[in-house]
């Protein structure tokens, strides 16, 4: 479990982060959202014990992260930003000092030490430096490190930085099997990884908690939220039809393709209705979608204040 | 002391992973050899001590131990590795003191592959090997001493170069704390005091003292107290600029 109360950074007259207060239960992941800068990097370095608060306080497990430091850090797994590592060791060294550091001893060190190598892959790669291995097992050897004492509480500060697609995948299926009975933080400036991982959403940006909300409830103040897009022929017919249904409140054509995009009235629902009008005019549809929300304007809206005014 | 012992391994094993574990043990090498027979004149003087040996390893150690102990703190800040040190299950001082014992252990490998000259000195004549056991570990209690001021002043910066010249020049002067060059600065304003405590902080003064073959409690509490202090230092300053 993390909890934070009013958890502030200031660099001199600079406010890095501003009374950010969340509580976070086993079996969640909490998705960190936010421009460059935004502060979600020291958030996560305060509640992993590496800088002191300015003020407020985190918890992390019970264990305060200043009072009890070092309790709280035997139950968490941090994997820093850019997942830096001793370049010149081996990863099997590596995580034999980890593992040491954190008192795993006995059958339990050789069985969590395999279990993590087989988890991320690392078997091709264990007696290279570290140094050598590309950025992808970097990142992998940083994952492992942060796992390898089954920690009840994980922040990882951008896990899948650097990775292909392929590794993508395989990153997000590891965080969602360790979700169960894990508390799990992680900070993206992917998009698409919120609907993916997290079961959370927190939007900062200049320090402050913007918006938190479920990925779903954020797609829902979306303006795109129950909107309906469809590609047609004849466009002028097609927007006439649209026009005519009662429950749509504005429709766009994107200029470059000539999509069509009709938007409801507050509150309303406007698929079947649309679809009907379509139908009984006998407007040709190459294709008709109805949206969920796009994340990454409400995105832009929350952190830029712009969005819906400004393209409205 | 399970912790420190962890990181110490980490830390030595670190050196010996890359050259420059090697080069530094044939320079020192080198170098020792180097000043005792040609500049300490080890055969002409004719007599079977090591005082030739010993006299310069206080200059060695001013170029050679700021080079071991520059990488201590400022490359784990450069490479972000701090981060990762410092929010595993480790404190502070015993972060610091694991990497500080790992790089004192390191140079007294290199001051220990130095016994052939202590067997060159056997085979000579008749040394008196009590004052050689004494120099050497005066020696060692000095080279602590360098690096605890190395540790403290690569914790200032994430410049390997930056850190090795500030503890050359620091070294430098605590080298020199017992000799004009130093006082002169202060005794013109200073009282008389102050510039006797910092003649007493000169490493050479106490340095001496002990290869002449007494080991002196307030030698060894002198060398011990300034250890101490620079790897207190490092921790505070490891603290306050940890999040630069």
């Amino acid at each position: 479990m993390i909890e934070t109360r009013q958890l502030s950074k200031h660099y001199g007259d600079l406010t890095a982060v501003d009374g950010i207060s969340f509580k976070l239960e086993p079996g969640r992941v909490l998705g960190f959202l936010g421009p460059n800068g935004a502060g979600k990097s020291t958030t996560m370095k305060m509640i992993a014990g590496f800088l002191a608060p300015t003020s407020g306080s985190a918890m992390v497990c019970g264990h305060d992260v200043i009072d009890d430091a070092i309790a709280a850090k035997r139950v968490l797994g941090y994997l820093p930003e850019g997942a830096p590592s001793y370049g010149e060791m081996t990863p099997r060294q590596f995580l034999d000092f980890v593992a040491d550091v954190r008192g795993l001893s006995g059958s339990q060190r050789t069985q969590r030490i395999d279990d993590v190598i087989g988890r991320l892959h690392l078997n091709g790669v264990l007696e290279q430096p570290i140094e050598t291995l590309s950025k992808g097992f970097k990142r992998r050897v940083g994952l492992a490190q942060a796992i390898v004492h089954d920690p009840q509480v994980l922040i990882l500060d951008e896990p899948t930085d650097g990775l292909d697609p392929n590794q993508k995948h395989e990153v997000r299926a590891l965080i969602n099997a360790m979700a169960r009975d894990k508390t799990i933080v992680v900070s993206t400036h992917i998009l698409e990884e919120v609907h993916a991982v997290c079961s959370r959403a927190i939007i900062i940006a200049k320090g402050k908690v913007l918006a938190d909300a479920t990925p779903a409830e954020l797609e829902q103040r979306s303006r795109y939220h129950q909107a309906v897009s469809l590609t047609a022929t004849d466009v002028p017919a097609a927007k006439a039809a649209l026009a005519r249904v009662a429950d749509v409140a504005a429709i766009e054509i994107d200029p470059q393709d000539h999509r069509l995009t009709a938007f409801p009235k507050p509150g309303r629902q406007i698929f079947v209705a649309v679809n009907q009008a379509l139908q009984a005019q006998g407007i040709a549809v190459s294709e008709l979608q109805l949206e969920s929300g796009r994340l990454d304007e409400v995105f832009r809206t929350i952190t830029q204040g712009t969005g819906k005014e400004a393209r409205a | 002391m399970n912790n420190i012992r962890t990181v110490f391994k980490r830390e030595l094993r670190s050196y010996f992973a890359t050259p420059v574990a090697y080069v530094f043990i044939v320079i020192f090498l080198l170098l020792a050899g180097a000043f005792t027979f040609y500049l300490g004149n080890f055969y002409e003087r004719g007599q079977a001590d090591l005082l030739p040996f010993f006299n310069f390893h206080p200059w060695l150690y001013l170029f050679l131990v700021p080079a071991v102990g520059m990488r201590l703190w400022s490359e784990e800040r450069k490479s972000g590795t701090i981060e990762l040190l410092l929010t595993l299950p480790v404190t502070m001082w015993q972060a610091v003191v694991g990497k500080f014992l790992a790089a004192w252990a390191f140079i007294g490998i290199a001051l220990i592959l130095t016994f052939p000259i202590w067997i060159t000195v056997n085979y000579l004549g008749a040394p008196d090997n009590g004052v050689i056991l004494a120099s050497y570990i005066g020696s060692f209690l000095m080279a602590g001493a360098f690096l605890a001021i190395a540790s403290c002043l690569s914790a200032c910066t994430r410049n390997q170069v930056i850190a090795f010249i500030l503890t050359v020049v620091v070294c430098f002067l605590f080298l020199l704390a017992g000799f004009p060059l130093v006082l002169d600065f202060f005794s013109g304003w200073a009282p008389q005091g102050m510039v006797d405590a910092i003649s007493g902080l000169s490493f050479l003064t106490h340095f001496s003292s002990i290869s002449k073959g007494v080991i002196e409690l307030r030698d060894v509490i002198y060398f011990a107290l300034t250890i101490a202090f620079w790897l207190y230092a490092s921790a505070v300053v490891i603290d306050l600029k940890k999040a630069d």
